[in-house]
């Protein structure tokens, strides 16, 4: 499933549409940087609620899909533009951790 | 034992304490830098995860230091050195889940114990020196067309 199917029906907000054709493989959730590191594998979408630049440097090594922060907690104009910069997609939602990955979960393995 | 193969590419970073801003730009530069000279994508990105992963521990933890970055034919290096307080119990800082870190960086989600496994865990050959009250030196090696363009190194990660 493409990140753009996941936007739309999980109701997403992209904060940076970099590439919205982008597979997702899978999902992630944590908020330690290096666990994200060690174990998120290419592709997946990870949800966090870290929203500070090294946010997009562990998606860009991890080689992830993009990063769902939760709770409306946008990350500031500085995140955003090094996401764009970096072709990271960058989604928002109103939603908690817990609800938007069982959402993200059940579109995934249905 | 044969002498190494002479570098292809030699270039120094500086890393200054504290400096959360810029982490990880190291990490990108030698990723850049990589894919510039032609380097496997596994190496590559392993060697991106090694580089930041040291990035912020130097970051975080030391007063400073650099790192070196050297391209052979066979094999990349990455050779971290810090002026600090060095690591007290070296066996302890290798363990998954052991961290020093203050409260204050563990909500930015650091500190999470997995730095230097982590670094360990992408190198073919690690080596971690410390003196404590003068600071640390890590080389970590990683072969080149020894491993699949996964990414993932099959049982190596737990």
């Amino acid at each position: 499933m493409t990140i753009q199917a996941i936007v739309e029906e999980l109701g997403l907000e992209a904060l940076v549409a970099a590439d919205l054709a982008r597979e997702v493989r899978g999902g992630y959730c944590s908020d330690l940087l290096s666990d994200v590191l060690a174990h998120a594998k290419a592709g997946d979408l990870w949800i966090t609620h870290q929203r500070h630049l090294n946010v997009v440097a562990v998606a860009k090594l991890r080689e992830l899909s993009g990063v769902i922060c939760v709770r409306g907690l946008a990350p500031g104009p500085d995140v955003i533009s090094r996401a764009a910069d970096e072709k990271i997609n960058l989604l928002l939602t109103s939603e908690d951790a817990f609800e938007v990955a069982g959402r993200l979960h059940r579109l995934l393995h249905p | 034992m044969s002498p190494p193969i002479p570098p292809i590419h030699k270039r120094i970073f500086l890393v200054a304490a504290g400096d959360l801003e810029g982490a990880g730009s190291v990490s990108t530069a030698v990723r850049r830098t990589l894919r510039e000279l032609g380097v496997e994508p596994d190496v590559v990105k392993r060697a991106g995860i090694v580089c930041f992963e040291g990035e912020m521990n130097m970051v975080l933890f030391s007063q400073g230091g650099r790192i070196i970055l050297i391209v052979r034919e066979d094999r990349v290096e990455l050779l971290f050195s810090d002026r600090g307080p060095g690591i007290a119990n070296i066996d302890l800082a290798r363990q998954p889940g052991y961290s020093t870190a203050p409260d204050w960086a563990r909500e930015l989600g650091f500190g999470s114990g997995l730095g230097i496994p982590n670094m360990e865990q992408n190198s073919d050959r690690f080596e971690i020196h410390s003196r404590v009250g003068e600071g640390t030196v890590i080389r970590s090696t990683i072969l080149r067309g020894v491993h699949d363009d996964t990414g993932d190194r099959g049982g190596a990660r737990a």
